[in-house]
């Protein structure tokens, strides 16, 4: 049964939010998703470059309010 | 009946909490209001930081070690048997010995530790400078350096999220003084797009590597290492040679944390202002146990830990809440064998390091010396 991981990366600078991602995705299972809410707006960007080029699945990217929400899939 | 607060762990966060509490509740410990319980790892309190600095022979071991009991305060009831299962329903600890202890308020403090078997071939391949043994290993391994290829590689998460830099820069001074950059080549891969996760840092240090001669891999997340052939690959399929390898091996929380469903890979959620253990109101997480998005770093602790000790005081004597982390960190950055430079942060100030300058390394080597007046409490 996938899970869904959520991480709140709002206001957070080091190690921020990518790094939150691939740590989180470590301790987490095949399929199962991260949903990311970060208030860098670079991270809507540097998230989808790294997802892809890692070779993960970007299920979708939002802006809800005062953050983005990320939600990746891992792939391997 | 006494207020009981129990503390699992014994590291600097657990120990600040504790010697903190012993100061500010002295009437109540004295009168038998309140008792404080350490459970512990080990019997001796090491101060993380200086591990860097043994691989070059800049700190003796000796100055890195104490005896917990002489660190805490004498009122604290300290027993060196660690925590196998916390049952934050039942309000009891279960220890190795097969203890249980009750608790009023708990204070989770476990800590993290690094976990380079999560890599194939990390443990057998890599050197690294994250615990007294690989410290020790690393420096006779760099006393054995004749030169070559040294990759210097980083894995998330991690704690002390500056050292990655530290090294390198520390490392680059400690070729150059032995004569032997000519021959060598240094790399340094990290696991998102620029040098280090806070951009200001990461700006900073593209100049200072390009005049150093220090190369990079970015977008570098370690898939395997294969020893024999001395190469290092990434998820991202870029494989790389070494002749010295150091790493900064993944980190996980403790396995207490997961054992007892406290938190995936023993990383406990936590309140980001009050540090309450998430649909708790009796147990608090400090250190690098919490799982907020903010640096494993002893600064952090310690600032946490502050916090924590105001707001358990309150409940105690006042029944109230006394005030929130606001998310601060700071820390010291060495870039190189003779200056250093500092950055500050909170949930809601960015990060803005300052030139490099000898007095902050001087500072940064005398708070080598000051850390135990934090663990105690005294600064």
């Amino acid at each position: 049964m996938s899970e869904r991981h959520k991480v709140d990366a709002r206001g957070a600078y080091c190690p921020g939010p990518l790094m939150e991602l691939i740590a989180t995705l470590r301790h987490c299972a095949i399929g199962d998703e991260v949903e990311m809410w970060s208030t860098d707006t670079g991270s809507a960007t540097d998230i989808p470059a790294w997802v892809k080029k890692a070779r993960h699945e970007l299920v979708g990217v939002s802006q809800e309010g005062d953050h983005w929400a990320i939600i990746v899939r891992k792939a391997h | 009946m006494a207020k009981k607060i129990l503390i699992v762990g014994g590291g600097l966060a657990g120990t600040i909490v504790a010697n903190g509490l012993c100061r500010q509740l002295r009437d109540e410990l004295g009168a038998g209001g309140v008792t404080i319980t350490m459970l512990g790892a080990e019997p001796t309190h090491i101060y993380q930081p200086g591990l860097l600095y043994v691989p070059f022979g800049h700190m003796r071991e000796a100055e890195l070690l104490r005896e917990q009991k002489s660190v805490l305060d004498r009122r604290v009831s300290f027993h060196v048997d660690p925590a196998t299962r916390v049952d934050v329903d039942k309000k009891a600890v279960t220890t190795v010995s097969g203890q249980t202890h009750g608790y009023d308020f708990l204070v989770l403090a476990t800590g993290s530790r690094i976990r380079p078997d999560m890599v194939p071939g990390m443990a057998e391949g890599a050197h690294w400078f994250y615990d007294l043994a690989g410290a020790r290993k690393l420096r006779d391994a760099l006393q054995q350096f004749q030169g070559g290829r040294v990759v210097i590689n980083t894995n998330a998460p991690h704690k002390c999220p500056v050292a990655p830099l530290e090294i390198t820069f520390m490392l680059r001074d400690h070729l150059a003084g032995r004569g032997l950059l000519d021959k060598s080549e240094i790399v340094y891969t990290y696991p998102i797009g620029r040098l280090h996760s806070l951009e200001p840092v990461a700006n900073w240090a593209v100049p200072e590597f390009e005049r150093c001669g220090i190369k990079s891999e970015v977008f570098f997340n370690t898939k395997s290492v294969d020893p024999q052939k001395k190469t290092i690959t990434s998820e991202e399929d870029t494989t790389l040679e070494y002749d010295l390898l150091i790493t900064i091996p993944p980190h996980s929380g403790q396995q207490v944390i997961t054992d007892s469903g406290l938190g995936n890979g023993g990383w406990v959620p936590t309140e980001r202002n009050t540090l309450l253990r998430e649909g708790s109101s009796d147990v608090f997480v400090v250190g690098d146990t919490t799982n907020l998005p903010i640096s494993k770093a002893g600064s952090t602790a310690h600032f946490e830990a502050d916090t924590v000790i105001d707001n358990l005081v309150s409940l105690i004597k006042e029944d109230r809440w006394a005030r929130h982390y606001d998310g601060k960190v700071f820390c010291f950055v060495e870039t190189g064998m003779n200056s250093g430079t500092y950055v500050w942060f909170n949930y809601a100030t960015p990060p803005n390091p300052g030139p490099p300058s000898q007095m902050v390394h001087w500072f940064k080597l005398a708070y080598n010396r000051l850390y135990w007046l934090s663990a105690r409490g005294l600064l």
